[in-house]
């Protein structure tokens, strides 16, 4: 077999028995491999050694605030949507330790951390993961203070990514043009084929280290009939698609529509339990607490995942801003369709649909931008303007 | 639990308490001083820094001394909270721990050549006070220069010995009131948006800064925008839950704006579309 001359955008035939072999070579080169298992009844991102671990035969059912694993059989690795978890878990982790300091004389002193993050090799990423991975780079790296701790995590990267051969029933990738085909932020992108008794991978190469690995693993330069059958996997599965979200003036949709009477009808459903923003693979706040040993000599300041659903959340002296579910709703559909654009150039949402499968209400967040948008064409009366009354002095205030 | 090393802007520098000076109740001023005493705290007015009470917690307080004495940080604050009260109980030979400064600054320059007018409210004299530095020290490049303070009662107000001290200076005015007189008070009685009507300025040439609770804000800008004051001309500085300091831990937005980077200060045509909305 000739040499393969493997570049940036080339296409490969990597046989479904050959996949461990593309395991193999990333363990050696010193990446903790992580990718779709089956623990705790969904298929979720774990460390991974073997093919054997993928989840095969199974696949998942989702609706709004139901998911269900369902055994299938077959042969496919990745005949499944997307399970609860994204890589923030890993890039972005539920619970840091930014510091920790030593009583010393008059003063403190920090202690310095000095553990070297892992080098992750993501395995079967979905494209929408993956533009999400491209908005946390906007967020975390592109101010005028980058975050450290993402930056370690982030820069060792390495993703196979999985186009996605079948379309979730809570997601909707198209309207967010983030899928079901990678694009960006790959190294290598399979596409999984399964014809008769054939079983392989069409494997585009997305960067110079994609094609490196590659070269390692016995593989094939694609014919154009594989080619043509891995663009009907995409194809067929946008068809698919569960839902639609119109985005086109989203922006000045949410801006125009902060009194809508949609937020009052959300409110009754929304729990306010922030499981939105666990599961969102964007959403990015965070809290810290600071806490001591028992003798005070040491502290630590640690970073946590937090959610802008929680009252907590807003609270300065007098009371929280967003006291209702309403307001906090609202906070977080503003931020992630409107406000994400101001600040980041890019909308928050890649359209993963997580935040439908995972709400326990099944607040479907494709409907809520549809029922602005319907409410908003019906026309509706003005709202009252700011009658600002007296102003009767400085009190100590229940919340501006 | 993960851990990574982490260089600043997320590591706290550490301060010697200087000096403490109580000036109500219960607020307090406190000098600070770097561990080396070479390395000062360069801030422009209006910015403000994450205070740490080791194993406590943190805060985000204003600067108010003077920006032209970076070598002395300068704080004021109202313990209210765990970790305010633990600021407030240090005493001088103890430490804190500083992040910043961050956020944005008073127009102090953009104001050169104008009237300019100062309008606070309780505590919120204290982030305006370094603005009050630079324009005594700078008082040939400014017109006229009118501080209007309020406070709930005589004995709320901060920095009494310095107001009487400004009273004095050419030029600058210094205007008081309270919402509840004490005995003895001579002054104003009323709230401090009852001044503005009062005060003499240019309004087409001048600039205000305001600062004080949300509601106060409010119509303080109202009654500027009475007096002709544009939008654009109209300062207010914000207060919202931060945990970072630098944009990363979202808390203290409101609508597009992060509070600790787009702000505090606002001019007040960029903020006004979320400004005063409730629960935004």
């Amino acid at each position: 077999m000739a040499e393969l001359s493997l570049k940036i955008g080339s296409q490969a035939v990597l046989e479904s028995r050959d996949l461990q072999k593309l395991f193999d070579v990333l363990r050696a080169k010193g990446y903790r491999l992580i990718g779709p298992t089956v623990r705790n009844s969904v298929i979720t991102y774990d460390e991974l050694t073997s093919v054997e671990e993928l989840p095969v035969g199974w696949t998942d059912v989702q609706e709004g605030a139901a998911y269900r694993l369902k055994k299938v059989g077959g042969k496919a690795f990745f005949n499944y949507g997307i399970g609860p978890d994204s890589l923030k878990r890993f890039l972005y982790p539920p619970l840091v330790r930014l510091w920790r300091a030593r009583r010393k004389g008059d003063g403190f002193k920090p202690v310095e951390e000095t553990e070297a993050p892992p080098k992750y090799a993501f395995i079967g990423v979905r494209p929408c993961d993956l533009h999400a991975v491209a908005i946390h780079d906007r967020v975390f790296l592109s101010g005028e203070y980058a975050d450290p701790s993402y930056a370690l995590r982030r820069e060792k990267i390495f993703v196979v990514a999985v186009n996605c051969a079948k379309a979730g029933n809570t997601c909707f990738c198209v309207s967010m043009n983030t899928g079901p085909k990678a694009t960006v932020g790959f190294d290598l992108a399979l596409t999984e084929i399964l014809e008769g008794e054939r079983h392989y991978f069409v494997v585009e190469v997305g960067s110079e280290a994609g094609a490196a690995v590659l070269r390692e693993v016995p593989c094939r330069e694609a014919g154009e009939d594989e080619k043509a059958a891995a663009e009907r996997v995409v194809t067929e599965t946008a068809e698919k698609m569960g839902r639609v979200l119109e985005a086109a003036g989203i922006r000045e949709l949410l801006y125009e529509n902060l009194e809508h009477p949609f937020w009052d009808e959300v409110a009754e459903r929304c729990l306010a339990c922030g499981s939105c923003t666990m599961v969102c693979p964007t959403c990015f706040c965070t809290t810290v607490e600071d806490v001591t040993d028992l003798p005070g000599e040491t502290a630590e300041r640690l970073r946590r995942w937090d959610s802008c659903f929680t009252e907590d959340f807003s609270y300065i002296h007098g009371g929280s801003v967003r006291a209702s579910a309403r307001a906090r709703y609202r906070q977080w559909l503003t931020h992630k369709l409107a406000a994400w654009l101001d600040q980041f150039g890019t909308l928050g949402c890649v359209g993963c649909g997580r935040c439908i499968t995972w709400c326990p209400a099944g607040i479907d967040i494709a409907e809520a931008v549809r029922a602005l948008r319907r409410k908003e064409e019906k026309g509706r009366p003005p709202a009252p303007a700011e009658t600002p009354g007296e102003y009767s002095g400085i009190q100590e205030q229940p919340g501006p | 639990m993960v851990s990574a090393r982490f260089p600043e802007p997320m590591v706290p520098r550490l301060f010697a308490v200087r000096r403490v000076r109580r000036e109500t109740e219960d607020t307090f001023t406190l000098e600070l001083q770097p561990e080396s005493p070479s390395e000062g705290m360069a801030f422009a007015a209006g910015q403000f820094n994450m205070l740490y009470v080791f194993g406590v917690g943190e805060v985000p307080i204003s600067i108010s001394g003077d920006p032209e004495k970076p070598e002395i940080l300068v704080h004021t604050v109202r313990a209210v909270g765990t970790v305010t009260k633990a600021i407030c109980r240090l005493k001088p030979g103890g430490f804190l721990g500083v992040r910043g400064p961050f956020g944005t600054r008073w127009p102090v320059e953009e104001a050169m050549g104008g009237d300019v007018v100062l309008v606070a409210g309780g505590i919120g004299l204290a982030p305006l006070r370094p603005v009050v530095y630079q324009l005594l020290a700078r008082r040939g490049e400014f017109g006229r220069v009118a501080l209007l303070y309020g406070a709930r009662s005589p004995k709320e107000m901060v920095y009494r010995r310095e107001l009487a001290r400004w009273e004095k200076r050419p030029g600058f005015t210094v205007h008081t009131t309270v919402d509840k007189p004490a005995e003895g008070w001579e002054g104003n009685v009323g709230v401090v948006t009852t001044l503005i009507p009062e005060v003499e300025f240019d309004p087409r040439e001048a600039v205000a800064m305001v600062c004080g609770p949300e509601i106060m804000m409010r119509f303080a800008v109202l009654e500027l925008q009475k007096r002709g004051v544009p939008e654009e001309k109209i300062f207010i500085s914000m207060e919202r839950n931060m945990k970072c300091g630098i944009g990363l831990c979202g808390h203290c937005q409101i609508g597009p704006y992060f509070v600790c980077k787009d702000g505090p200060v606002f001019r007040f045509d960029v903020i006004k579309p979320f400004f005063g909305k409730r629960e935004i």
